[in-house]
């Protein structure tokens, strides 16, 4: 068609080239050719975007091992340092929110994934003679991604993992005969510890990736040994895998990539209190992928437990397994197999059923109902400095090595008493820099300013045994807001029980002379509703808004 | 050509386009995917993180204590950030009393490869063991491998206490 002119034929020498350098390697590693079998392997034409949840569920396993090193790079596997460690991966660390949210959620997606894998295979019934194997590899898969959610769980080790992880080990202890050596491999019999973390922790990253890696491999080789399985009807010739298919599977991937990404961008991973094994008042819930079985054991009661947690669901699992053993016939529509969509129908409403069940009947926390900020509390007779000091008592994770009431032993002494044994100046002199005022203690110095520290030494000097657990149990919300109050040193201008410079107006009993809504505009642009007032405007943000509100209308009437 | 070949030859074309438009579209993609991944782990492991404040000058004892012109290992602590960690740690520094109002501390370690030096007494000089580095008593590399002079702490001197403040990388020497 063209003439051959210079340039095609310099083009010529440069492909020529190419294709010898690319022989030479081929023949020495084969990487070429590797690369092109699993590339132009015949498929059936009737391939589509119905099979390419597979593909997303490989790339998503993918993603949990580069996130997970990622965070093993920053990460102490030791109860404790765990919840430390966590924390500065997503406070300090450049970019690792994203990171942690990356593997939090991917972890949620790539269950949802699996499963959907899984019930497609089963709608179209894929695992007829000969794919039974690559089926059962395939239940093993599931439940390895199950096994990472089990362990993952206990690895923040905060009051969600602890406690999660306390219900799910007693079920293993509750299994028949082997219930005490299950306890004794995960070194749970009594209580959950820092052995017990340490399994779950070589579980989570030494075992299940190798293991997983390994059926995974074993998963697709199979595919490729039986072949993508065709619909029941497809009588044309077989197409290749490129680049129809994989264009179809790298869009799938794309898009829960997108959405996974944008999910560890805007949603906040819940990172909760440090792990205390004494708090009474912890609700435990598993993650959203286990309230079903979680909701299912309450239809069990006694002696019949271990029906619910254990029997039933092995049974499932047996089941599950064994479908290419049980549905023999030849292959048919998917719009024939009724009897599958049933199946499928059946499950998806049990199991949205139960899971339902399971989150209107999680009872909200205390801390939740004293959000509610109606009933005066003790908390709510604290001075701003001293609530404030609440909060940075919470902020420095102080209760890691402090009990403030009767609880398991620490490395430091319970401080319910302390107010009676210490004044101010000991103890902010002891915040500042410990071991020159207790030599030889572990305790490391507070990073907060004087003003904080004042506040912190404010709120352990009102403690008394009676009082401790009311004080320390003030909600979060009015926390925050007397925080706000302090750095903006709302206190040389008002008086909150008590306490300031009557300069402007007292705020306790505000609640009942203005609305929440005139407050938060007087805050955004005081002028405007107090004409000649002498109050700065305070541009909040929404979340301090709130907080300063809510704190403000909880302080008693006076 | 033949209107046959010439039909032959515009489908084949086509499929040649589409071929071509298919693959932009998984390459296209798989970038996309590679960067948003690698962009955000290069971030999170060459920034440094965004680190807590630490406590700048540590007052680090009574100037009366230190002989004028005779260098003084001096042990003080220092509330160091260590990842998650905040901890109170000990420090060294060797000071040398110029004049009551003008001291100078050195850091403890050699500017070659951080060994721990000492100074001898009898050849008034500051020696490292590891590679043979000899500093003069105004932290001047003598002899040996070293690259510059001994690091600086800051210091500040407030009613005859020595304040020290964080260490400053002394400037490499000009030979």
């Amino acid at each position: 068609m063209a003439r051959a002119g210079p340039e095609i034929r310099g083009n010529r020498v440069v492909r020529k080239t190419r294709r010898t350098i690319l022989d030479w390697f081929d023949h020495r590693t084969g990487l070429e050719t590797a690369i092109r079998n699993f590339f132009y392997e015949e498929i059936p034409s009737s391939s589509g975007w119905h099979q390419v949840f597979g593909s997303v569920a490989l790339f998503l396993f993918l993603v949990q091992a580069f996130t997970g090193i990622l965070l093993a790079f920053n990460y102490a596997p030791t109860p404790g340092d765990a919840y430390n460690s966590l924390k500065y991966i997503i406070t300090e660390v450049t970019a690792g929110r994203l990171v942690h949210g990356l593997h939090h959620w991917g972890a949620s997606m790539m269950i949802a994934v699996v499963v959907i894998h899984m019930i497609q295979v089963f709608l179209f019934g894929a695992y007829k003679k000969p794919r039974e194997a690559t089926w059962m590899v395939g239940i093993i898969l599931l439940l390895l991604t199950l096994a990472y959610g089990l362990t993952g769980y206990l690895l923040p080790w905060d009051n969600r993992a602890y406690w999660g992880t306390v219900v799910s080990t007693q079920i293993a202890l509750n299994v028949p005969l082997l219930g005490p050596y299950l306890g004794r491999l995960a070194a749970a019999e009594n209580n959950i510890g820092v052995v017990t973390f340490a399994r779950f922790f070589g579980l989570h990253v030494m075992i299940l990736p190798p293991l997983t890696t390994l059926l995974i491999v074993w998963h697709v080789y199979l595919v490729r040994r039986h072949g993508v399985a065709p619909l029941a009807d497809d009588v044309r010739p077989p197409k290749k895998f490129y680049p129809v298919q994989v264009m179809k599977d790298v869009v799938a991937i794309f898009v829960a990539f997108a959405i996974l990404y944008v999910m560890a961008l805007v949603v906040k991973v819940p990172l909760e209190r440090l792990a205390d094994p004494t708090d009474t008042s912890y609700i435990p819930r598993p993650d959203w992928y286990f309230l079903f079985l979680f909701q299912a054991l309450k239809f069990f009661k006694g002696s019949l437990e271990p029906v619910g947690s254990i029997l039933l669901p092995t049974l499932a699992i047996l089941a599950l397994i064994l479908i290419p053993f049980v549905d023999r016939g030849t292959l048919r529509r998917v719009t024939q197999r009724t009897t599958a969509i049933g199946i499928v129908g059946l499950a998806a409403l049990g199991w949205t059923a139960l899971t339902v069940a399971a989150i209107k009947t999680t009872p909200k926390s205390p801390q939740e109902l004293a959000e509610n900020l109606a009933a005066p509390a003790a908390w709510s007779g604290l001075s701003p400095a001293e609530l404030a000091g609440v909060g940075y008592f919470r902020q420095e994770n102080c209760s890691a090595c402090h009990n403030l009431t009767d609880g398991g032993p620490k490395p430091g002494p319970n401080l319910a008493d302390i107010g009676k044994r210490k004044d101010a100046k000991w103890m902010i002199g002891h915040f500042k820099d410990p071991s020159q005022v207790v030599p030889g203690t572990s305790m490391p110095p507070i990073p907060l300013s004087d003003a904080q520290l004042n506040g912190l030494a404010a709120f352990l000097l009102k403690l008394k045994p009676e009082n401790a657990e009311a004080l320390a149990t003030a909600p979060a919300i009015a926390v925050q807001g007397a925080q706000i109050y302090q750095d903006r040193n709302c206190g040389t201008c008002h008086v909150v029980n008590g306490v300031g410079v009557k300069l402007g107006p007292a705020l306790n009993g505000l609640a009942n002379r203005r609305t929440q809504d005139w407050v938060e505009k007087h805050f955004v642009n005081p002028q405007a509703l107090s004409p000649g007032t002498i109050m700065p405007a305070f541009p909040f943000s929404s979340d301090e808004m709130k907080a300063i509100v809510s704190y403000l209308f909880s302080v008693p009437k006076g | 050509m033949a209107p046959k070949e010439l039909a032959d030859f515009i489908t084949e074309n086509q499929t040649e386009t589409r071929r071509g438009f298919l693959s932009a579209i998984i390459y296209t993609l798989g970038a996309l995917i590679s960067l948003a991944l690698a962009a955000p782990a290069a971030l999170y492991l060459l920034i440094p993180p965004r680190s807590r404040k630490e406590s700048g000058w540590v007052d680090a004892g009574d100037l009366g204590q230190f002989q004028p012109g005779q260098p003084q290992e001096l042990t003080f602590r220092h509330i160091r950030v260590d990842g998650w960690k905040m901890r109170s740690e000990k420090a060294t520094a060797w000071v040398v009393k110029l004049s009551n109002n003008q001291v100078v501390a050195f850091s403890p370690w050699c500017t070659h490869l951080g060994c721990a030096y000492h100074w001898d007494n009898a050849k008034r000089d500051f020696e490292c063991p590891c590679h043979s580095s000899v500093f003069a008593i105004n932290g001047q590399v003598l002899s040996g491998p070293a690259p510059r002079p001994l690091d600086r702490y800051e210091v500040k001197l407030e009613r005859s206490r020595l304040w020290l403040g964080p260490v400053q990388k002394s400037e490499e020497t000009e030979s």
